[in-house]
């Protein structure tokens, strides 16, 4: 407890001495958090995207010619539903697609009213049931007469999901690229206050200091850093990011679909990644720097 | 208390101790003499396992420090004080600070710290100038500190590396004289010098150390011509007087030391 005291006081005592070099840490720190959010979040929205287009977009569309009747559309959804894999199938009217439209283009819908003709196909809705019966199902619709086009959003989604992939992957190696750029610039902040207390560590050394209790005072000093960065990044992330969604937030549901990740629910996940980052950062950089003095 | 066994140490090419043994008993007042880079550092450096033994083995105490782990090295450091040549002393700490430092470091309770520490000081006669700076104090009032500052865990064993080296005549006699009492209480000294006068004048036995090699040890004299004890530089005259030549050779010749 008392060595623990101990070690905590010596910390700030060293930080409050190099505070030039502590706070050039941390802003430098801060910023490579900074961009590490950035990939987050872009990781993080990308991935919800993905998912929601995956659940959205389990669906065949049978777009059917103007001359085509209910009744030759109504005998496709009767075979449609006898096939395997198939959860249901209905018929759309034109009407109801350009409803649908309408909605999901929520305010701009009114640009839509200005159309004198309905442009849009009726057409047949297969949901599936079983992802991997598609192709064969998409295959079978293309079959019937009367019709002007078959879409099957696998491989739009397919798409998606190997630019999801590539981000993610991205994201993954710049992130372990900017952690060892991070923990090269705390521990060499850490290496001024290891030079400047050489002395005092070879006398700890002499007289019998454990190497635990030596690196204590500059392994908390690194923490401190790194929670210090973590703080004012996750702030900056947070309100960043709430402004962005104020703005763009609607425009990209309507234009896609889909809302973006929350901030309440980011920030509160990214404050534990950023504080665990920054303790593994301040911890790593003060260990390799002190690690010389103690092998002397 | 310090036994070296076959103890060889190289450098590379450099033998910086071949096959040495000897033992020093707990109570010893031992020199350690010799011209520079004779192996008298490295002796230490072996004691405190700075560096590791190539061949032989190393005891303090009940300590076999040639098997000893890096996480026991504090355990062994202990046991023994040491005081250096330039004191090495905190300078942001005062007299008090510098000497409890020893005592915070390896945990000791703040009562028994309040206690030993203003003991140990006016054991050296420094008590009044507890809360004064390093750099206010005199170079052999600063040596006090730093003796104060070894022997206030109470270690069996104090090391002084040429603690007499930047200090005048009648003050490293005092600080000799300190040393005396300290090894009166029972602490093993084992101290290195090139001071020819000091040696001479306490009588107490004397290692001597050459080439890698112990050349001699005895009760007695420091056996150097007075150049090597200005500093022991290679351009002075690094031969023993001839007397030694006697009982080195006799050394070489397998004789018992």
């Amino acid at each position: 407890m008392k060595t623990l005291f101990y070690t905590i006081k010596q910390s700030f005592i060293q930080f409050g001495r190099n505070l030039n070099m502590g706070i050039i840490s941390i802003f430098a720190i801060t910023c490579m958090l900074l961009i590490l959010s950035l990939f987050f979040i872009l990781a993080i929205n990308v991935n919800t995207a993905a998912e929601t287009i995956k659940g959205e977009y389990d669906s065949i569309e049978i777009f059917l010619l103007d001359e085509t009747s209910e009744e030759d559309a109504m005998v496709m959804v009767e075979d449609m539903k006898t096939q395997e894999g198939v959860a249901d199938a209905y018929y759309k009217t034109k009407e109801d697609a350009m409803k649908q439209f309408k909605e999901r283009w929520g305010e701009n819908g009114y640009l839509l009213d200005s159309l004198e003709d309905n442009p849009l196909p009726n057409s047949v809705v297969i949901i599936i049931e079983d992802l991997e019966k598609a192709d064969a199902l998409a295959e079978h619709a293309g079959t019937y007469e009367g019709i002007e086009d078959v879409k099957y959003y696998k491989s739009t989604v397919d798409k998606l999901l190997n630019v999801t992939k590539f981000i993610q992957i991205a994201a993954i190696i710049i992130m372990i690229f900017l952690i060892i750029v991070s923990i090269v610039v705390v521990s060499n902040t850490i290496k001024l206050t290891v030079f400047n207390r050489a002395d005092e560590i070879s006398i700890m050394k002499y007289v019998g200091a454990t190497n635990w209790f030596i690196r204590g005072p500059f392994l908390v000093e690194g923490i401190i850093i790194g929670v210090i960065s973590a703080g004012i990044s996750l702030l900056i992330t947070g309100a960043v990011y709430e402004k962005v969604v104020d703005m763009i937030g609607e425009q990209v549901y309507s234009m896609l679909s889909m809302p973006m990740v929350p901030g309440d629910f980011l920030m509160y996940n990214f404050a534990w990644i950023f504080v665990a980052l920054g303790i593994a950062i301040g911890s790593c950089g003060s260990i390799i720097s002190v690690r010389r003095f103690l092998n002397a | 208390m310090i036994e070296f066994t076959n103890v060889s140490k190289h450098y590379k090419s450099n033998v910086a101790l071949d096959n040495v043994s000897v033992k020093i008993n707990k109570g010893d007042f031992v020199f350690l003499v010799g011209p520079s880079g004779a192996g008298k550092s490295t002796f230490v450096k072996l004691i405190l396992k700075e560096i590791n033994a190539d061949k032989g083995t190393v005891r303090v105490k009940d300590i076999n420090v040639t098997k000893l782990s890096a996480r026991g090295v504090p355990r062994l450091r202990r046991n023994i004080g040491i005081v250096f040549q330039d004191f090495r002393l905190l300078p942001k700490k005062t007299v008090y600070e510098n000497v409890a430092f020893a005592m915070e470091i390896i945990h000791q309770p703040r009562k028994l710290i309040k206690k030993n520490v203003p003991q140990v000081l006016t054991m050296m006669g420094i008590y009044d100038k507890a809360n004064k700076y390093p750099d206010e104090l005199s170079a052999g009032e600063q040596q006090r500190v730093a003796i104060a500052r070894a022997i206030v865990n109470k270690p069996r064993i104090l090391i002084a590396d040429e603690p007499t080296g930047n200090l005048d005549p009648n003050t490293a006699w005092e600080i000799m004289q300190l040393l005396n009492d300290i090894n009166q209480r029972g602490v093993t000294i084992l101290m290195v010098t090139h001071a020819k006068d000091i040696v001479d004048k306490m009588g107490k036995r004397v290692i001597a150390i050459e080439n890698g090699h112990i050349v001699r040890d005895e009760f007695g004299m420091y056996g150097y011509q007075e150049a090597l004890a200005a500093d022991g530089d290679s351009a002075f005259n690094t031969r023993p007087v001839k007397r030694q030549h006697t009982i080195k050779r006799k050394f070489r010749r397998g004789g018992s030391i």
